[in-house]
C-alpha cells in the first residue's frame, strides 16, 4: 500500500492547526520548535520559555544574537513587542499552576492510558537529564505530543506500556505523528484522522495498542 | 552608611568554607555569574555542592570548578549538553554525586528555603523514576510528591545593575535562576555590570530587594 509519511515541517503545520489564538503554549526541544514556523502571523498566540519568558519570538538575524536572550534549547530568540521576563520560580509556577493552554513535546513512547516517557532511555550508561519535561507533561492544560509513529527501527513508539522511564501518568491529551492524529480517551486511544492512501488496519499494526475509529 | 559593595571579586568571597552548599545562578551561559565562580577556584574552598540548572558548558565557570575537582556532588535538572564534556568525564568515573531534579522543583524547592516553606506538594514527577521513595500525597483527587527545600550557604548571582544597598535589575532572560537563589543561601554575592547610586533604580523594578544580598562586586561585561 502506497502512503506518504508527513515531512517533519508538515507535521508542525498539523499541530499548528490546532493552535488558536490566544493561546499560551510552550514548544519542546526538537521537534516541537518548528511548529512555530507554521502560525500564521496574523494569529497572536503566546508562546512560552521555561527559562522566563512569555511572547517569545523567532530567532534573531545571524549577527544580532543577544545571548542572554534564549530559549530553553540555549539558541538564541527574540522578544516580541508586548514579551515579558520573569524567573524560574514563576515560570514553572505558571506550567505547574495550569495556566498554559497548551505544551507540544516529543516523545520516545506514549502509552494507551496518555503516559509519557521522554526523559531517559533508561540505558546504564546514559546520562540522565531531564530538565523541564516532568514539569511541562502535567502541568499545561492540554499535553500534545509530536513525534515518529515509529522508531527508525519499525518498533511502535505508540505502545501499551511504556517500557522507557516515565516523565508523567495519563498527562498526554493528543498524538501527532507523520501518519495520524490520536487521541487520548478515558476509553483509550481513538484515530481521529491518518495520511492519505494509509488504511486503518494498517495503522492499527503500526500501533501496539488498540485504536478506536473516529468517532 | 550601608555599602554592601566589595572592589574585589577575593573580597567578595572572603569566608568561604569548605563543604558548602553553593547555588550558581544562570541557565546554561545565559546569567551564570562565570567571574564569580572563577574566583571560587582561586578561593580554593573544596568538597563542595553545587545547585545550578546545568553541569557546565565548555571550559569556563561551574565546567572549570568542575574541572578543578572542587564539587562532591551536582544538585541539577539537565546536565546533559554538548559541551559538558568536564561534567560527563567525572560522573561516569564516579568521582561526581548527581541528585536530578525537575526543573521546576529544584526552583520551587529554592523558592521554598527562600520563603521559610517547610516543605511542599508537588504533581510533577509523581509515579516516575524520580520521586521513587518519596512521600506522597492525593489532593483534590491529584497525586502529589513531597520534596523539600534546598537551602545554600552560599549563592552566586549575576544581574545586570546594583547599587550599595544590594538592590538588583537582571537583563533579558539572563534572570531566570537568579533572584530566586538570592533568597535562598545565608550568604549572597551578586557581581553586576554596574553599581549605580543609591536611587537609581526605579524602585518599582527592582526585582531583587537588597534585604536577599549580601555583597555586590562590579564585573565589566
Amino acid at each position: 500500500m502506497a502512503y506518504d509519511k508527513l515531512t517533519r515541517d508538515a507535521m508542525a503545520a498539523r499541530v499548528a492547526r490546532d493552535i488558536p489564538e490566544g493561546a499560551y503554549v510552550n514548544l519542546g526541544i526538537g521537534l516541537p520548535t518548528l511548529v512555530a514556523n507554521h502560525i500564521p502571523p496574523e494569529r497572536e498566540v503566546f508562546l512560552h520559555s521555561e527559562n522566563g519568558i512569555l511572547g517569545m519570538g523567532p530567532a534573531p538575524a545571524k549577527g544580532a544574537e543577544d545571548w542572554d536572550l534564549i530559549n530553553a534549547g540555549k539558541q538564541p530568540v527574540t522578544l516580541l513587542t508586548g514579551g515579558a521576563y520573569f524567573h524560574h520560580a514563576d515560570s514553572f509556577g505558571m506550567m505547574r499552576g495550569g495556566h498554559l493552554d497548551i505544551c507540544v513535546l516529543g516523545a520516545f513512547q506514549v502509552s494507551a492510558g496518555g503516559d509519557l516517557a521522554n526523559w531517559h532511555t533508561g540505558a546504564p550508561d546514559a546520562i540522565p537529564a531531564v530538565g523541564g519535561a516532568m514539569d511541562l507533561a502535567i502541568g499545561a492544560k492540554a499535553t500534545f505530543v509530536m513525534m515518529e509513529h515509529v522508531t527508525k527501527g519499525g518498533e511502535p513508539k505508540i505502545v501499551e506500556r511504556c517500557g522507557y522511564p516515565l516523565t508523567g501518568i495519563g498527562c498526554v491529551k493528543r498524538i501527532y505523528t507523520d501518519l495520524a492524529v490520536i487521541e487520548v480517551t478515558p476509553q483509550g486511544l481513538r484515530a481521529i484522522e491518518w495520511v492519505a492512501g494509509l488504511d486503518f488496519e494498517t495503522l492499527q499494526s503500526l500501533t501496539a495498542a488498540p485504536l478506536a475509529r473516529p468517532a | 552608611m550601608i555599602d554592601k559593595t566589595v572592589k574585589t571579586l577575593a573580597d567578595a568571597l572572603a569566608g568561604v568554607r569548605d563543604g558548602s552548599t553553593v547555588m550558581i545562578g544562570g541557565f546554561g551561559g545565559a546569567g551564570q555569574p562565570t567571574e564569580l565562580v572563577e574566583a571560587l577556584i582561586e578561593q580554593g574552598a573544596r568538597d563542595l555542592v553545587i545547585v545550578n540548572n546545568n553541569a557546565g558548558n565548555g571550559e569556563t565557570g561551574l565546567a572549570a570548578l568542575l574541572k578543578a575537582g572542587r564539587v562532591r556532588k551536582l544538585i541539577c535538572s539537565f546536565p546533559r549538553q554538548a559541551d559538558s564534556h568536564h561534567f560527563d568525564a567525572l560522573y561516569r568515573a564516579g568521582k561526581l554525586e548527581l541528585e536530578l531534579v525537575p526543573q521546576g522543583n529544584l526552583a520551587e524547592r529554592i523558592r521554598a528555603a527562600g520563603a521559610g516553606i517547610g516543605a511542599f506538594f508537588t504533581p510533577t514527577g509523581y509515579g516516575t523514576d524520580l520521586a521513587r521513595g518519596k512521600e506522597t500525597r492525593r489532593i483534590d483527587g491529584r497525586d502529589h510528591v513531597l520534596e523539600f527545600p534546598i537551602r545554600g550557604d552560599l549563592a552566586l548571582i549575576r544581574a545586570e545593575r546594583g547599587d550599595r544597598w544590594g538592590n538588583l535589575v537582571y537583563r533579558k532572560a539572563a534572570r531566570n535562576f537568579n533572584p530566586v537563589m538570592a533568597t535562598a543561601a545565608a550568604l549572597t554575592v551578586a557581581q553586576v555590570a554596574e553599581i549605580v547610586e543609591l536611587g537609581a533604580l526605579d524602585p518599582e523594578h527592582i526585582v531583587t530587594p537588597g534585604i536577599h544580598v549580601t555583597r555586590v562586586v562590579r564585573v565589566a561585561r
